[in-house]
């Protein structure tokens, strides 16, 4: 900066003391002179043509097309990207992606009513499924293929959305120091042997959300709240991370028990790098509620959007998605529970074994998002 | 004129003086429809504050916002202290001693600027883990047990203010140093000559005469802590944008949402008038058309060495530190990540952050000129306000500019498909401009602070004499301004672009279909907890921000000559 600071202060000071001004401000001079005059209308013309250089490409996209389907989506992975190029080579249907936090996406969805590109909504979580559908921005799913294809439990009854994967909210244990019959319920979380023993994520995260909403589905919001007061008190250390995290830190011993959801283990078994199967490696986990109501699943899933401009393709690519090739690749390279009952599970998963699931209808989770919310603040469980 | 209405009333005043301040020029008015454009998702933000409180808002009152308020104090002030600790003592001896080293440390020390918080708080969370680069550290001065413990203590709140602080103390930095080393050295010679130690001359004279840059400096940074998500999110502390993010998406409650964010700006602005009204009306520019560069003053040994380090620290924590383990998580799968995807990722973030760029600082130079030729109160407030942009979070800013913009699609489209029975679809938010847009929006006063300096410190008779001598204002702006300010503004022009470079929330809502920045894949596969994946495009973003920041380094730094 300073250099052009300077430069032409000294000139005008030059031309003030009355020596000749090579160049400078004083306005006869800059008549007089059409290099000036050309300069400075060149700069006025330019103006609108860069404007314009600007604003072409901004609007060049926005072309309609038919053979094109819009998604919304939570899910970032790549298994989903590989399976969208999969449908276009198979159909020709290009698929247009969008992908940030349900919420958020549900939020646009609304805003732009009517007039919204999107034609599915793809979330990690039956309860903003349930949301979305609330807000009446969903049509149902008439297909056979996919009644046929997803069991009904993992339906909408309606037909509103329709689950894609499955995923199990565990209790992950360091195998030296926990035996697994110690912990046979999600409610025996809070008895006090396992005071400064458990570590967990942010309430503010969905996974832990939903699953508090299964509780006062199960029991009431009370005894819910007591629940999340009662583990809160046995934190071993401030709710931080993500659940890899959590399962790292039973795995180096801040902890002994944490809850995560079953592919984040599954992908550290899977995992090339030999430390992170170690870390895996040193955990167990445990299906909890076995006896009684079973544990707690959540899906990820997917509906078509109220005004969506091309609802035959996005109907297309939800049968694509619940067909059996795109359920093998959600089975074997994201390592999520199929939602069809006839796809086989990966190695780890098998692994794993059966397990009864909560058969809670899951719209219950997003009907009671709102008060697991605040039961958790109440709870002190931030 | 309705616009003269934002004036305050005030007794006491001649009528010759009322006019003079509620005059409404060609400029005054671009300068107003431009900050009224830019205030409108604000406002369209904050008409949701005239619901009442809902039942949520009593709920959060309640439960969550004592917390909040005293966490986003805390961080505030925290945060606050070390960016000065860091940026002010590094800035004053780059510019003023001579010492091993130096000429290195002038540029590095902005490296930290091209690293994104969200991602330094999950690089510093990995090496601060049992497994991290600074494992075999721990183990050497803690006993075995502890070590695992390392890491849950440092993901707190003076963990997240620490990171925070290391990746965004340049902002101070540089402005330090550029006022310092545009201090002219006759006053600080004359400081000395009239009995000074260098201590005092440090803190009496040169500190306060650096105090508008460090004070624009230090506010990019406390709004960038304000509305900081995605590192407090990590790391677990509750502050206003959590909270913001709870009531409006959790709980599915805008209006409480709202109310947060006005409580959020409420702060933001007791803060600015607190500065504002301290400052008074001293005045800052040199008053001498050519200072004489201060002469840099070799230390000796012991000092230099004490000198070096002062400045290799922040270095190390801000950027060599994030950096290797960036590089210790992506050189082994750099072969299986980097693929042709990124060049087009790269060329993404490249093209939007430089095209941002220019246009938010065009807008910044013609709201701040506006306000230096009028000496209207209201005009002045109004684009103070049109900066308040910055402490939004970006998903708010986001949702507040599709308010306005959806209803204006839908008006062109019904107009279109009348007029010429096509359809046209979103021209302006299925396309890159409401993005753009929304980025002006958001920061408008990382560009605002700096020009806003930098015109402080062109001398008013310049611009006076010009005008005297009957050139027009755009001609004196053209002519006089712009060069004089042409290193200010390619600084304000690449502080803009790096941090469109970074920013993440508001793309990843508003971007058409289909487009990615580097950004936006990093943030998918770390959300996705593939940490060690999303370090190549972090790198990228990293090596993409690079160039830029050395420039503005370069530029910030030029001495007088």
């Amino acid at each position: 900066m300073g250099g052009l600071y300077n430069a032409p202060v000294a000139v005008e000071i030059r031309s003030q003391q009355g020596s000749v001004p090579s160049r400078g401000v004083l306005p006869g001079l800059v008549r007089s002179n059409p290099l000036f005059q050309v300069r400075l209308s060149m700069h006025r013309r330019l103006v609108p043509f860069v404007l314009a250089a600007a604003l072409v490409p901004l609007s060049a996209c926005g072309k309609a097309e038919d053979s094109v389907v819009n998604v919304y989506t939570h899910r970032h992975y790549d298994t989903d990207q590989a399976l969208f190029d999969r449908f276009t080579e198979l159909t020709g249907i290009e698929v247009r992606v969008v992908s940030a936090s349900a919420d958020e996406l549900i939020s646009r969805l609304e805003r732009e009513g009517a007039a919204s590109p999107a034609d599915l909504l793809i979330t990690v979580d039956a309860g903003r499924l349930h949301r979305a559908l609330d807000r009446g921005l969903l049509q149902p799913v008439r297909s056979e293929v996919v009644n046929a294809a997803v069991p009904a439990d993992l339906r909408d009854p309606d037909g509103y959305w329709v689950a894609l994967t499955r995923r199990a909210r565990v209790i992950v244990y360091r195998k030296d120091r926990v035996q697994p019959d110690e912990i046979p319920t999600y409610e025996s979380l809070t008895d006090e042997q396992w005071l400064e023993r458990i570590v967990a994520r942010s309430s503010e995260n969905i996974y832990n959300v939903s699953h508090l909403a299964s509780l006062i589905a199960a029991h009431d919001t009370t005894v819910a709240e007591v629940w999340a007061r009662g583990l809160a008190a046995n934190f071993a250390r401030a709710p931080q991370g993500n659940d890899t995290d959590q399962i790292r830190d039973v795995a180096a011993g801040v902890g002994d028990l944490a809850l995560a959801n079953t592919y984040y283990l599954a992908r550290l078994l899977a995992s090339e790098d030999p430390a992170s199967r170690r870390v895996a490696e040193s955990v167990g986990i445990v299906f909890p509620n076995q006896l009684g109501r079973g544990t707690h699943v959540n899906v990820s899933g997917v509906g078509i959007t109220r005004y969506a401009p091309h609802p035959q393709n996005a109907q297309r690519l939800i049968e694509f998605l619940v067909g059996e090739e795109a359920q093998l690749a959600f089975a074997r390279d994201n390592l999520e529970y199929p939602v069809r009952t006839d796809v086989p599970w990966p190695e780890i998963l098998v692994g794993w074994g059966e397990f009864r699931a909560d058969p809670l209808a899951l719209n219950r989770l997003g009907e009671l998002n709102n008060e697991a919310v605040r039961a958790f603040d109440r709870a002190g469980w931030r | 004129m309705a616009l003269t209405r934002f004036s305050i009333p005030r007794f006491g005043r001649s009528r010759a003086e009322w006019q003079r301040r509620l005059r409404v020029t060609p400029w005054s008015f671009v300068a107003a429809v431009v900050a009224l454009l830019l205030l409108l998702p604000i406002v369209s933000i904050l008409t949701g504050l005239l619901g009442g409180g809902s039942e949520t808002w009593v709920h959060l009152r309640g439960t969550v916002l004592p917390e909040i308020v005293w966490n986003s104090l805390l961080l505030v002030v925290l945060t606050g202290a070390l960016t000065l600790a860091l940026g002010i003592p590094t800035a004053w001896l780059v510019s003023t001693s001579e010492f091993p080293g130096r000429r290195i440390f002038e540029w590095a020390l902005v490296l930290p600027l091209a690293i994104p918080t969200y991602i330094a708080a999950f690089t510093y969370a990995e090496l601060f883990s049992h497994h991290g680069l600074l494992e075999p550290l721990f183990r050497l001065i803690l006993p075995e047990a502890q070590v695992p413990q390392v890491r849950a203590a440092f993901m707190s709140l003076p963990g997240v203010a620490f990171v925070i602080s290391v990746v965004l103390y340049p902002y101070v930095f540089l402005v330090s140093r550029a006022s310092f080393l545009k201090q002219s050295g006759g006053v600080l010679e004359t400081a000395r000559t009239l009995g000074r130690s260098s201590w005092s001359l440090f803190f009496r004279v040169a500190l306060p005469l650096a105090r508008p840059g460090i004070v624009a400096g230090l506010t990019l940074v406390l709004m960038e802590v304000l509305n900081e998500y995605g590192a407090v999110k990590y790391f677990g502390v509750s502050t206003f944008t959590t909270g913001i993010f709870r009531a409006w998406f959790s709980l599915g409650d805008t209006p409480a949402a709202l109310r947060l964010s006005a409580w959020l700006l409420g702060i933001i602005l007791v803060l600015i008038l607190l500065e504002r009204s301290q400052r008074g009306r001293a005045r800052f520019d040199d008053g001498s058309a050519r200072p004489r560069p201060v002469p840099r003053v070799p230390l000796r040994r012991g000092m230099g060495f004490l000198a070096f380090a002062v400045c290799a620290i922040p270095l190390i924590l801000g950027f060599v530190l994030p950096a290797t383990q960036l590089l210790a998580w992506g050189l082994p799968l750099a072969g299986n990540v980097l693929n042709p995807r990124f060049l087009r990722l790269a060329a993404n973030s490249f093209g939007l952050a430089s095209g941002t760029a220019v246009v938010v600082v065009g807008l910044a130079v013609l709201l701040v000129y506006a306000t230096r030729l009028s000496s209207s109160t209201w005009l002045r407030g109004l684009v103070r306000v049109s900066g308040l942009g910055y402490a939004i979070p970006g998903a708010v800013v986001a949702v507040g500019t599709l308010i306005p913009f959806l209803w204006l699609d839908r008006h062109i489209a019904l107009g279109v498909r009348g007029w010429t029975g096509g359809s046209l679809g979103l021209i302006l938010t299925g396309t890159l401009f409401a993005l753009v847009f929304a980025y002006c929006v958001r920061f408008l006063a990382v560009a605002l602070n700096p020009v806003e300096a930098g015109f402080q410190r062109v001398c008013g008779n310049l611009d006076e004499s010009a005008r005297a001598l009957g050139a027009s204002p755009l001609r004196t702006l053209l002519r006089i301004d712009a060069p004089l300010l042409r290193g200010t503004l390619l600084s304000a022009g690449i502080l803009v672009f790096v941090d469109v470079l970074k920013e993440l929330p508001l793309t990843l809502l508003l971007r058409p279909f289909n487009f990615d920045t580097l950004a936006t894949r990093a943030f998918q596969l770390a959300s996705d907890e593939q940490l060690a994946h999303s370090a190549i495009p972090a790198l990228l973003i990293l090596l993409v921000g690079l160039l830029p920041v050395l420039v503005l380094s370069r530029l910030s730094g030029s001495r007088s000559k």
